[in-house]
């Protein structure tokens, strides 16, 4: 249980800009002032009830959220979190159970309807038309008047009211879609605020944010829950919770089974609830036995299209038998690093050798992949599948013009399915349909099925871009394991991913990156992670400190 | 060669009124994410109903407005097959114009026994070209004459009404609640959705009043540009209507422009027929019948730019949970 620890650890919360750690920090405080007022509760669920055909999404499901706080709602995907709060938000009807808002019963049927009684939501996916100014986003469907002139003064003096108020700053008169994404989420809070809306409910509010704008998010929670508002939110990440919440609830399987005080809990303690038992992630490994180089980086520096150096002058090594793990927060190079050096895009400068031959950067990943390298891409939705092609199809990606399955003229689909049913075995990918549209796995299945395909090649070199990012925790623990085996098998494997406790629990080396350049080297059993954090923030030394402006 | 100047543009003007109204007819549909090929159908179609019910009745009014009715009628079945049905745009507009042509011919001609034509109209049921006060008397007068009496007078009562439809349009798009609102539910219908208004009710809206104005392109063709319906008498016009939509990028002044720049070429390819040029001397008829068409192509592929369609246009919306 050692790595989930780590959630509530500062350095975790570090990044090269300073600003972000003072508002996570900040947090146990906040949440202590804000223990949760009496009085009625701002939103009563009793026994809903929702099911969709077979599938039994919401098993009466209570819920109580106090007035005035922060209620964070976790669980796996697929847990039922999102049909809850559809139902709460008027997308859904639930079969059963009662709505109460501050203490009154109330009957939903309609988006509209929660706006009416103060409910606002802010979706994951935005809701705004990109290319109307903040005013008109925010008017459309409460214009006021058949003509727009009335309404449109009325909200820029609300939204000047509410920008005074919360901290809400943006220019009413820009367009939408040349705001940063930071910003567009804060258009959906006030288009929510602008209803008057006294709770809010967020759906993975910070799955598009970089950290530092996640930070800026809480902040403004934190400062809207000061003002008298109720927050609820969705997540699946622990850290969030932990940072901004005073209550939790946690979901499993269409059901609720804990509503925990933040405060009294640990990260550990959620995530066995998430699961319904005991994870370890801590993957049982023995000692390394490293032999010759596999791979080797030299000297290796990446120019993006804007002139900026992304990766300096890099050096390493990674031989058989032994993972290679890259940390670093994210956007300090790792990614474009593993571009590199799977032959996606050609270095400025440097090379790089694998099993002796050297890469000739022609902007063919092909090439690479015939000299023995295996890739999964940090992101399987862009780099590593098609999603709307089925299984099988994209089983052989990549792989498609071998011998086996037909060559490079005529695929022979026999080959490719049983291909394809061989590795769904194996690599336990559920559904175990070949013929299945891949859009339609779950994320931890989709990434099963990339790693299925790289690995089965029997590459030398493995490259592995955040191989659970999106995973539920069950999954995290099989694809750790098929991991540690490749390596057993003498495989060199380097990891890169921004999850600490995976890369303590997998590597045997540990390289630091930061603005990137390789900071330093560590070994997991000389170090801790609080160093690590350090280092990853650029804290320490004198790369870090360019690294930091 | 001024009095020939005006004359060219006055038939700039009444060339130009088709395209204006069916182009205008396209904006509210494209705007609401609808995307409309079958606008030279519905244009067809009108101006059949139009002349028919004008040679029955001898009534102009009962004309338009049985050819807005039909009109409107072939815009609800593209609205359902797309709306509701969230079948394909392009291929259900392309099954209205084949509809329209078919059947104006056929049923023109099962009727009225002369190949799909219908009889002459009375100048009764059609619209007749009105004289401003004082236009006889300034007619004279140079310079201002010629322009208030070929160009600012002398038009039928429809020409004068596509010029204000222009004017509405701009205000209802861009200055009403169903204005913001069109224009949303075409670039992200999910937001419109949530926002608690209704993307169906929104779009069948918008795909009504695409009819009407259709309706009147189709009446203007047959009783007031013509006196009598011949078959397939649209000739592509909802197509160029569609191209300056598109020119115009979806903006209601621009499609105003688009379309005078478009009538202007038919009528100069009127106007050079049998010309003889210095040096090059007579051009084939062909060819200067070719020349709006030719231009509309060298216009399109590379003199607007880019012309970023509303970007939830030709999607059906599906409520995502």
């Amino acid at each position: 249980m050692a790595g989930f620890t780590l959630w509530s650890r500062p350095f975790y919360l570090l990044c090269p800009k300073s600003a972000g750690y003072q508002a996570v920090t900040a947090t146990p405080t906040a949440a202590s002032d804000a223990t949760p007022t009496s009085g009625p509760l701002a939103i009563e669920l009793r026994g809903i009830d929702k099911r969709f055909g077979a599938v039994h999404a919401n098993k009466h499901i209570d819920l109580k959220v106090a007035r005035q706080s922060i209620h964070g709602i976790v669980g796996e995907n697929g847990a039922g979190k999102s049909t809850l709060m559809s139902i709460l938000y008027g997308f859904y009807e639930a079969d059963q159970g009662d709505i109460f808002v501050g203490g009154q019963k109330v009957s939903i049927h309609s988006s509209n309807d929660a706006i009416a009684h103060g409910i606002g939501m802010v979706h994951q996916h935005f809701m705004l038309v990109d290319n109307f100014t903040v005013i008109e986003n925010v008017m459309l469907g409460a214009e006021g008047a058949a003509m727009l002139q009335a309404g449109r003064e009325k909200v820029r003096k609300d939204l000047k009211h509410l920008s005074d108020e919360y901290g809400l700053t943006v220019d009413p008169d820009a367009i939408v879609s040349e705001l940063s994404v930071g910003l567009q989420q804060r258009v959906e809070i006030l288009k929510a605020l602008y209803r008057g809306a006294e709770i809010l409910i967020l759906d993975e509010p910070t799955g598009v944010l970089t950290p530092e704008e996640a930070d800026n998010l809480f902040k403004i929670l934190r400062q809207l829950r000061d003002q008298g508002k109720t927050i609820l939110l969705i997540t699946h990440k622990l850290r969030e919770i932990m940072a901004v919440t005073d209550e939790v609830s946690v979901m499993r399987r269409g059901a609720m089974v804990a509503t925990l005080q933040t405060a009294k809990t640990s990260p550990s303690e959620i995530a066995e609830q998430m699961v319904g038992r005991r994870v370890l992630l801590e993957v049982e490994k023995g000692p390394p036995n490293p032999t010759e180089t596999a791979l080797e980086v030299k000297n290796l520096t990446v120019r993006d299209k804007f002139g900026v150096d992304r990766v300096k002058n890099v050096s390493f090594v990674v031989r058989r038998g032994e993972i290679v793990g890259i940390a670093g927060v994210s956007g300090n190079g790792q990614s474009e690093l593993l571009e590199a050096v799977s032959g996606i895009v050609p270095p400025a400068s440097g090379s790089v050798v694998i099993n002796g031959q050297t890469l000739s950067h022609t902007g063919d990943p092909a090439e690479a992949r015939h000299m023995g390298l295996g890739h999964v891409p940090e992101d399987r939705l862009r780099m590593g599948l098609v999603k709307n092609f089925e299984e099988n199809e994209n089983s052989v990606l990549g792989y498609h013009d071998q011998d086996d399955i037909g060559g490079a003229v005529v695929l022979d689909v026999d080959a490719v399915r049983n291909h394809a049913k061989a590795q769904i075995e194996k690599y336990d990918i559920r559904p175990p349909n070949c013929r299945l549209k891949t859009a339609n796995f779950s994320g931890g299945n989709q990434q099963k099925i990339v790693i299925a395909r790289e690995m089965e090649q029997d590459p030398d070199v493995l490259l592995v871009g955040q191989p659970t990012r999106g995973v539920d925790i069950g999954a995290i623990e099989f694809i750790h394991k098929q991991l540690i085996a490749m390596r057993d098998a003498g495989k060199a494997v380097l990891l890169v991913s921004v999850e600490l406790d995976e890369i303590f629990g997998l590597s045997d080396r540990i390289l630091v990156m930061c603005g990137g350049e390789i900071v330093g080297e560590r070994l997991p059993d000389q170090t801790d992670e609080n160093e690590i954090g350090l280092m990853m923030a650029g804290i320490d030394g004198a790369a870090g400190a360019e690294a930091a402006e | 060669m001024f009095g020939n100047f005006i004359l060219l543009l006055d038939s700039t003007v009444r060339l130009s009124m088709p395209l204006l109204f069916a182009a205008l007819a396209g904006l509210y549909s494209e705007r609401s994410g609808v995307f409309d090929i079958g606008l030279e159908g519905k244009m067809l179609a009108a101006a059949f109903a139009a002349a028919a019910v004008g040679v029955l009745t001898g009534s102009v009014w009962l004309g338009l407005l049985a050819g807005i009715g039909i009109s409107v009628f072939l815009a609800l079945v593209h609205g359902f097959a797309c709306i509701t049905a969230r079948g394909n745009q392009i291929v259900a507009g392309v099954a209205i114009n084949f509809l329209a042509a078919g059947l104006t011919a056929l049923i023109g001609h099962a009727y009225f026994q002369r190949g799909g034509r219908t009889p002459g109209l009375d100048d009764d049921a059609r619209f007749i070209p009105i004289n401003w006060p004082g236009a006889e008397a300034l007619r004279d007068v140079p310079i201002i004459g010629p322009i208030y009496f070929e160009l600012i007078s002398g038009h039928n009562l429809l020409v004068y009404i596509g010029f204000l439809t222009v004017a509405v349009t701009w205000f209802v798009v861009f200055r009403t609640r169903f204005g913001l609102r069109l224009r949303a539910v075409g670039e992200n219908p999910a937001a419109v959705d949530t926002a608690g208004i209704s993307v169906t009710l929104m779009r069948y809206q918008a795909v009504i009043i695409c009819g009407v104005l259709c309706g009147f392109a189709g009446a203007y063709l047959s009783t007031a540009q013509s006196a009598s319906f011949v078959p397939n008498m649209s000739a592509g016009k909802g197509f160029i209507a569609l191209a300056a939509l598109i020119f115009a990028k979806w903006r209601p002044v621009p499609v105003l422009y688009a379309c005078l720049l478009f009538g202007f070429l038919d009528a100069l390819g009127i106007r050079l027929q049998g010309y003889a040029f210095p040096v090059i001397g007579e051009v084939p008829v062909q060819i200067i019948q070719a020349l709006p068409y030719i231009l509309t192509v060298v216009l399109l592929a590379g003199f607007i730019g880019r012309a970023d369609p509303p970007k939830a246009g030709g999607v059906p919306y599906v409520k995502e949970r």
